[in-house]
């Protein structure tokens, strides 16, 4: 035993002199590549965007950033628009994120039932999702169109009779929330399945002999089995709700007028367009990100609770 | 409390048989216990019963009442299961109460029939955990508590202690006992243990290879076997078994031995085996190792079981092993020849084809 171990430390220590360089090294030389990107790409631009959102500095002009300290998040905070552009996108995140949860859930329920071809369609179901939002949106816009688009059609409202749906500011935002209901009810049905596959079946067995009804097992068994795996869903859904662009730049950009201006179609307006004022554009960028921060601690908190009891 | 009819209930997958159509009262306020080795049937019946598994013939019926096709919740049994099969995601509370919000008994009520069943079973102070932080006793105990909160007219169990320890599998065994001779209370349970068997059951239902071997109280099961394999199944070690010849009151058995047929036996014997085959069975307690005893054997190996000895004496060749129990301090060297006699009140004969015991009175 002791014999085997020492000769295998005098290999390891032979092919360490061949190499001449310790484990340690290797690790390094391995991990620090990674490190240099990150810092990069990501750890800078977060600190120097930062420190860009106390400045006044546009990227175009050529100035150097001049430091103004809290003076763009206090004229963003103070300007009622920007609020009015938060309201917005929180309606549009409870619209879509809460409609995702109901649809993708129900979706779930019936595609766990195995039934023949249950499979097929579930892929069937995912499809969606695996498309890129823009070209989404550009289809979309195609479908709600008021003249050759297929959907008032099927409404039973050929043109020139029906809305033109993109361009109603009341329909508008709805129909943003419709196609991002589309895109990813699925992604929440996904979460659902696997959270319903994972509940054992005794545990229905159980219910049942304790004489529990279908909705009493629904409620106090799937409900609370699943809640885990529902919280995560909502929590990416949501997040991603607060950072929605492309589906709406593929399918409005944002209009008709601000009608469906989410905030960080906002914050693309400002950094991008116009005067390009990238100061102001990061410190309202911080802004969003605290908010995002903000709430998924609050749902963060929440699953922990629900994974303490589980 | 219920009594428990089957009517040629039968489960059949497929072609084949998981249960072949069997019948079985069970008696109210009776313990029977379903006894065979893994997938005889056993468990499949006792779910039959129940309603999780659907019968694939025969009835079913609760007091009279035909619930065959009834979904559990319509039966009125409590069923505990081997995993226990607690939800995780409630305490221990909410585990036991689960039943009685269920069907909506009134608060005070239910926090009343809660209290008891705590107490009897002495887990109030587990009472706000989660079964995931409990040890596996208190896991039945909960599942028990569970079963036992609605006052059901029948208690299924399905091997409730076959994921305990063997040693708190003695004291919940006891528990068990004792909270069915408290509550009276009609129960089937199925085990693959034989000591649990004939520790609890008023009654043992053998079975194996999808139907019933024997149904008897634990005595008759033990001490008059229906057939062959219950003569092996019961018991540890199981029932010595001797092929030999039979012929005028005399059983020709291996090493030239002759053993007489106790009186009472000899006309079944005669009358039943048509060319004399016969196969002799007694129990290791039933044979005494005595200076001038019958049957001559020589000692193959012996050994040590705590409050007896075992000893393995092999009758002519090593093909004829007989088990013997003695008392703990005698012993043997190996190879040393010894002689030993059958309790006449101890001693079986079987039918070598039909493998069914003979019974005196002349029928099989």
């Amino acid at each position: 035993m002791t014999a085997t171990t020492a000769l295998q430390a005098e290999k390891v220590a032979q092919r360490r002199q061949v190499r001449r360089i310790s484990d340690k090294t290797i690790q390094t030389a391995f991990i620090l590549p990674t490190m240099m990107l990150l810092i990069l790409w990501n750890i800078f631009p977060l600190f120097y965007s930062l420190y860009l959102s106390f400045t006044e500095y546009s990227v175009i002009t050529g100035t150097p950033p001049r430091w103004v300290g809290f003076e763009n998040y206090r004229n963003i905070l103070s300007d009622p628009l920007i609020w009015k552009y938060f309201a917005l996108t929180g309606r549009f995140a409870l619209l879509s994120v809460g409609l995702q949860t109901i649809i993708g859930f129900v979706m779930a329920m019936i595609v766990r039932a195995k039934f023949r071809g249950s499979g097929f369609i579930t892929t069937l179901i995912l499809i969606p999702m695996m498309l890129s939002p823009v070209v989404v949106g550009k289809f979309w816009a195609m479908i709600y169109n008021p003249t050759f688009g297929p959907l008032n059609y099927l409404l039973g409202m050929p043109p020139p009779r029906g809305p033109d749906w993109l361009a109603n500011p009341q329909f508008a935002l709805w129909a943003v929330v419709l196609v991002d209901v589309w895109m990813w009810s699925p992604f929440v049905m996904l979460l659902c399945l696997s959270g319903l596959k994972a509940i054992p079946e005794y545990l229905y067995e159980a219910a049942a002999i304790d004489r529990a009804s279908a909705w009493f097992q629904f409620w106090r068994i799937t409900l609370p089995q699943v809640a885990p795996l529902l919280m995560i869903a909502i929590l990416f859904r949501t997040i991603e709700a607060f950072k929605q662009f492309d589906v709406v730049m593929g399918l409005t950009g944002g209009g008709p007028g601000d009608a469906t201006e989410l905030v960080a179609v906002k914050l693309y307006r400002i950094a991008f367009l116009g005067r390009f004022d990238t100061g102001i554009a990061s410190a309202f960028a911080y802004i969003v990100l605290i908010i995002i921060v903000a709430i998924s601690n609050l749902y963060i908190r929440y699953l922990n609770r629900l994974r303490g009891e589980a | 409390m219920a009594t428990i009819e089957l009517r040629q209930v039968e489960k059949k997958f497929g072609q084949l048989h998981a249960v072949k159509p069997m019948d079985l009262t069970i008696h109210s306020g009776e313990f029977v216990v379903l006894l065979g080795p893994s997938g005889c049937g056993k468990t499949t019946t006792l779910r039959m019963i129940s309603g999780l598994e659907a019968v694939t013939g025969g009835h079913i019926y609760l007091d009279g009442r035909d619930v065959t096709w009834l979904h559990p919740s319509e039966r009125d049994i409590a069923f505990v299961f081997q995993f226990f099969a607690l939800y995780p995601h409630m305490t221990v509370l909410d585990n036991i109460r689960f039943p009685l919000q269920a069907q909506r008994v009134p608060r005070a009520e239910a926090e009343k029939r809660v209290s008891e069943i705590v107490k009897m079973l002495q887990i109030e102070h587990l009472l706000h955990l989660r079964p995931g932080s409990l040890s596996g006793g208190d896991r039945q105990r909960v599942a028990l508590a569970r079963a036992l909160v609605r006052r059901p007219a029948a208690f299924l169990m399905d091997e409730p202690l076959g994921a305990l320890d063997a040693d708190l599998r003695e004291s919940m065994r006891a528990e068990i006992k004792r909270l069915h001779i408290t509550n009276n209370a009609t129960t089937v349970y199925v085990t693959h243990d034989q000591l649990e068997a004939m520790a609890l059951g008023d009654r043992i239902v053998v079975m194996s290879a999808a139907e019933i071997q024997q149904v008897g109280s634990p005595s008759e099961v033990y001490y008059k076997p229906a057939n062959l394999f219950v003569a092996r199944f019961i018991g540890s070690p199981g029932m010595n078994l001797i092929n030999g010849r039979y012929a005028d009151g005399i059983v020709y058995l291996p090493g030239d031995n002759r053993y007489a047929v106790p009186e009472s036996w000899r006309a079944p014997l005669a009358q039943s085996l048509k060319d004399g085959e016969v196969i002799i069975g007694f129990r290791p307690e039933s044979a005494r190792i005595t200076e001038n005893g019958a049957l001559s054997a020589r000692v193959y190996s012996s050994d040590m079981h705590g409050a007896f000895n075992m000893i393995h004496l092999a009758l002519g060749d090593e093909t004829n092993i007989v088990n013997v129990r003695v008392d703990r301090w005698v012993t043997y060297a190996l190879d040393t020849p010894v002689r030993f006699d059958i309790d006449p009140e101890g001693v079986r004969f079987f039918d070598p084809r039909s493998e069914k015991a003979l019974r005196r009175g002349g029928a099989q």
